[in-house]
This record gives C-alpha cells, sequence and structure tokens, in this order.
C-alpha cells in the first residue's frame, strides 16, 4: 500500500511511472524506487523459496545485507531487489532454489 | 586506479564529518556509499532529535543528512554512491559502482556507456565507517514474508512510501522499537502492540507517551513465542516471561498481525573492518564485535581509522562526533605537525564524555575506555 498521505513528509510527489514485469504480470512503479518497494505496494510479499525445504522468504532487512529478498531480475537470479532499482520493461520472477542455472 | 589522500567508507554521520573534517584540512577526499543516497540512516529519520544544540537538537534527521551533504561537497569532497567497497589490502580499496538516473548525483563521464564499473582507489587513509546492523530474534516463523528488521519497515514508509502491511506487531521498546511505531502510525499502519522482554520499557519517555496517547498497548515481560500463516504471516502469538526469562504458562496470547518488526539492537557492522585485517574485540555494551580503535580513533591496521556506530552502537550524535575525531587525526597523521589541533580534539574528547555520561550511558564510556586499553598494547604506535 502507497503512503499518499504523510502528516511530515507531505503528499507524495508524482514521478514518472516505469511499467515493470512481474511473474508475467505488468504492474505499475515509481521512478527510482527499489523492487521491492514497488512489488510490496502491489502488494506482493513472498520473493523466492529456499532450496532444499521450498520455504517462502521476503524482505528482512530492506538495505542490501541480508539478501533475504533476492529474486531472478532480467534472467540474473540472486537480484538484491530491497536495493536494485526499477527500470522500464524490467522482468522480475519469483526466485526458487539458487536460481535458473546455479542449483 | 585512483589516488586519494583518503578515502571513507560509509556516508552517514559518521562518514560525512570524518570526510568534511579531513578535506577542510586540504585531503583530497572520496566517500563512497553503496546506497542511492548520502546520508546513511538519518535520511530516514522523519523525527526531531534531542539533546543539545551543538548536536542538532530540534532538527529531523533527513534535514541533517542534507545539511552534512551539502556540507562536504562544498569543502569539496567527492560523494559516490551505489559505490560498494567489496575488499581492502593494504592502501587499496576495491569498488564495485552501479548508475541510476534517479540517483541524486550524476556519474562522472567515463561512466556515462556502462551502467556499471568496478574501480580501484588508493588511499593515504582510509576511514570506516559502515555503521550498524540490525539484530534478528529467532523464534519459530521468524523466517516468514511479513517478519522484517524495524529499520526496514522505516526504510519502505519514509524513504520508498510503501506501507509493507497493516497491522503490526513491535518487538522490542527502545528508542526504535518506539520511533518506528509512531512512523508506521504516521504512515497509516495499525501498530497492534510493542511487546518489551524485559520488565522497562527502554527508550525515552516522550517516545513511549506518544505511542500510549494513541492507544498502543507497550506490554513488557512480554515475549514472541511464535509466527505463523499461510506462506506469510497471518497472526503471531506472544506471552508473559518470568524474572528468569521463562515463558509463564497460560499467558500466551493470540494477535492477527500482518507483519511483525524486530527491535533488539544493532550490531556493529564490522566485516568489511575484519576483511581489513582490523582485530576485532567482543564489547556486549557497543553492540558485540567491535573494532578495536585507540583514542583517535586508529585501530589495529595502520592508516584505517573508524567513526560511529562501527566502533560501537550509540546515536547519531557521538558518531557525528567521533567522524570529526577521526577525519582530523587522519588529516593530523598526513601533515607534519601530526598531532591534529590538540585544542579540538579536547573539547570533541569532552562532547563525546558528556554524551556518554548518565546512567545508561556510562556503560559505553567504559567499554571504550576498555578498548582504548586493548589498544595501546595493539594499534600501531
Amino acid at each position: 500500500m502507497r503512503v499518499i498521505h504523510h502528516p511530515i513528509l507531505g503528499d507524495l510527489p508524482e514521478v514518472r511511472q516505469v511499467k515493470i514485469w512481474v511473474d508475467g504480470k505488468e504492474i505499475a512503479a515509481r521512478k527510482g524506487e527499489p523492487i521491492a518497494a514497488a512489488i510490496a505496494a502491489n502488494g506482493t510479499k513472498i520473493h523466492r523459496y529456499t532450496t532444499r525445504r521450498e520455504e517462502p522468504r521476503g524482505v528482512f532487512c530492506g538495505i542490501g545485507q541480508c539478501t533475504d529478498c533476492v529474486m531472478v531480475v532480467n534472467g540474473v537470479p540472486n537480484v538484491r531487489t530491497c536495493i536494485t532499482p526499477v527500470t522500464e520493461g524490467m522482468t522480475v520472477e519469483t526466485q526458487h532454489g539458487a536460481g535458473r542455472g546455479g542449483r | 586506479m585512483r589516488e586519494v589522500d583518503l578515502a571513507v567508507v560509509g556516508a552517514g554521520p559518521a562518514g560525512l564529518t570524518a570526510a568534511i573534517e579531513g578535506a577542510k584540512r586540504g585531503c583530497s577526499t572520496v566517500v563512497l556509499d553503496m546506497n542511492p543516497h548520502p546520508g546513511g540512516q538519518l535520511i530516514k529519520q522523519i523525527h526531531k532529535f534531542f539533546g543539545s544544540r551543538e548536536h542538532r537538537a530540534g532538527t529531523r534527521g533527513i534535514e541533517i543528512a542534507d545539511t552534512l551533504f551539502h556540507e562536504a561537497e562544498s569543502t569539496g569532497v567527492e560523494v559516490m554512491v551505489r559505490a560498494e567497497v567489496y575488499a581492502i589490502h593494504d592502501s587499496t580499496l576495491e569498488v564495485a559502482q552501479t548508475f541510476g538516473e534517479d540517483s541524486p548525483i550524476l556519474p562522472s563521464k567515463e561512466a556515462t556507456t556502462s551502467h556499471s564499473r568496478s574501480l580501484s582507489i588508493v588511499a593515504r587513509r582510509i576511514v570506516l565507517a559502515m555503521g550498524g546492523a540490525e539484530n534478528a530474534l529467532n523464534f519459530p516463523g521468524w523466517t516468514l514474508p511479513g517478519v522484517m528488521g524495524a529499520g526496514a519497515a522505516q526504510t519502505m514508509i519514509n524513504l520508498w512510501r510503501v506501507l509493507p502491511g497493516e497491522r503490526i506487531l513491535m518487538v522490542g521498546a527502545g528508542n526504535v522499537g518506539l520511533i518506528v511505531s509512531y512512523q508506521l502510525m504516521q504512515a497509516g499502519g495499525e501498530v497492534v502492540a510493542v511487546i518489551e522482554a524485559t520488565p522497562r520499557i527502554g527508550g525515552y519517555g516522550v517516545h513511549a507517551a506518544k505511542i500510549s496517547r494513541a492507544g498502543v498497548p507497550i506490554l513488557t515481560s512480554h515475549t514472541i513465542v511464535g509466527a505463523s500463516g499461510e506462506s506469510r504471516v497471518e497472526r503471531a502469538v506472544i506471552a508473559k516471561v518470568d524474572p528468569s526469562w521463562r515463558i509463564v504458562p497460560g499467558s500466551e496470547e493470540e494477535l492477527e498481525v500482518d507483519t511483525i518488526c524486530i527491535a533488539v539492537g544493532l550490531r556493529p557492522n564490522a566485516r568489511l573492518a575484519s576483511l581489513a585485517g582490523c582485530k576485532l574485540h567482543y564489547s556486549p555494551s557497543l553492540g558485540g564485535w567491535v573494532p578495536i580503535h585507540n583514542s583517535r580513533m586508529e585501530t589495529t591496521v595502520p592508516r584505517i581509522y573508524i567513526a560511529g556506530d562501527l566502533s560501537g552502537v550509540e546515536e547519531a550524535s557521538t558518531a557525528l562526533e567521533e567522524g570529526r575525531l577521526a577525519g582530523i587525526c587522519a588529516a593530523a597523521s598526513l601533515s607534519k605537525e601530526r598531532a591534529g589541533d590538540p585544542e579540538e580534539i579536547k573539547a570533541i574528547e569532552q562532547r563525546l564524555l558528556s554524551l556518554r555520561s548518565g546512567p545508561f550511558c556510562q556503560r559505553r564510556q567504559d567499554a571504550k575506555q576498555e578498548l582504548i586499553g586493548i589498544a595501546e598494547t595493539q594499534c600501531p604506535k
């Protein structure tokens, strides 16, 4: 959910929209924001499933330290979505295990 | 390859003040930070700071970040963002830098053909100021999506303006837990409860009062027993703990929440320092493993200095002072006089002493003294 109004920070400024593809579905993102923020704004919490037990994982540290939020971005696995900004036409996929080619 | 007098890793309050002091004394200075914006964690602190005027009390963290960045630029410091230092050997820092057009600082010319580059920077002096990292808390269900650091939630709401969940349980009633709870409410979230395992609220009374006034219960002597849900957090179970930290049988209570924020302290982010060969010492009062450093903030590796939460988890105010100290001492060691301005150093030490006074902070002062004592035998003379 986007924070549109804020008592200290004011209204959310308008910025250019960027379209990204998340598991085949097109979503609107804000230019400059990280992938994790864009998909959280669209209600997605699961970023990946672990290798052995296939347990779901999401954002944990939010600042690029823990690597829990990695996904397959433009075909590249293990991309930290909390610090990687969206770009026009980017494809983002839920990662399974170590990602394609990495098992 | 580039050569500089002073390379600072981390553009938070400690790193920026260190760079400013270095540049003021004639050092060619570069600051490297992995984040897209300079300012470190200040850029998500939308509350007003406490303390004295010289530590910018009454100013919001985001404004302090702005002021420091502009001061750095005007003293000739080059601040490189999205620049991650992944190794330090001898005097060389290995950096991976990516460029985003959203970045507030334009990339230099050589980078326009590519979105990323790697570069080596050879620095005569290095100040490490990578800050702290949030502690995790292990309980059944702690890996479920929806369990996150309080700092992660704060980043999401205040920097990216996205609310990570609607019904939130905050674990930990220190300043971070209290402040982030209030900020989650300001962002439109509902904080169901703040729980604290110790019998006392750890943070400032003003912060606790604000969230109590808003009707949020702060439950001391309570811990989290577990989180559960189908592929994400749907509920949490909390319970009372007795004075020996055991769960009181029958006191379990189920809360319907979609987000659990963990605010159980920070530790120095010492990985790069360790990689660079700095010896560490375990100091519980300072948050865990801390690089050993002397009173001039120099580590056991000659020419590498540290400042801020990396040298012991404290406040932004102490980080500003330690950054100044590290910058002055690093710059002085390159000059003929070497000592720096003794009056200025003394004044900083006095201010640090007063920031570390009082029943709670005295432990940190003692821990710092212990480190300095160890440094006398292990740091370069």
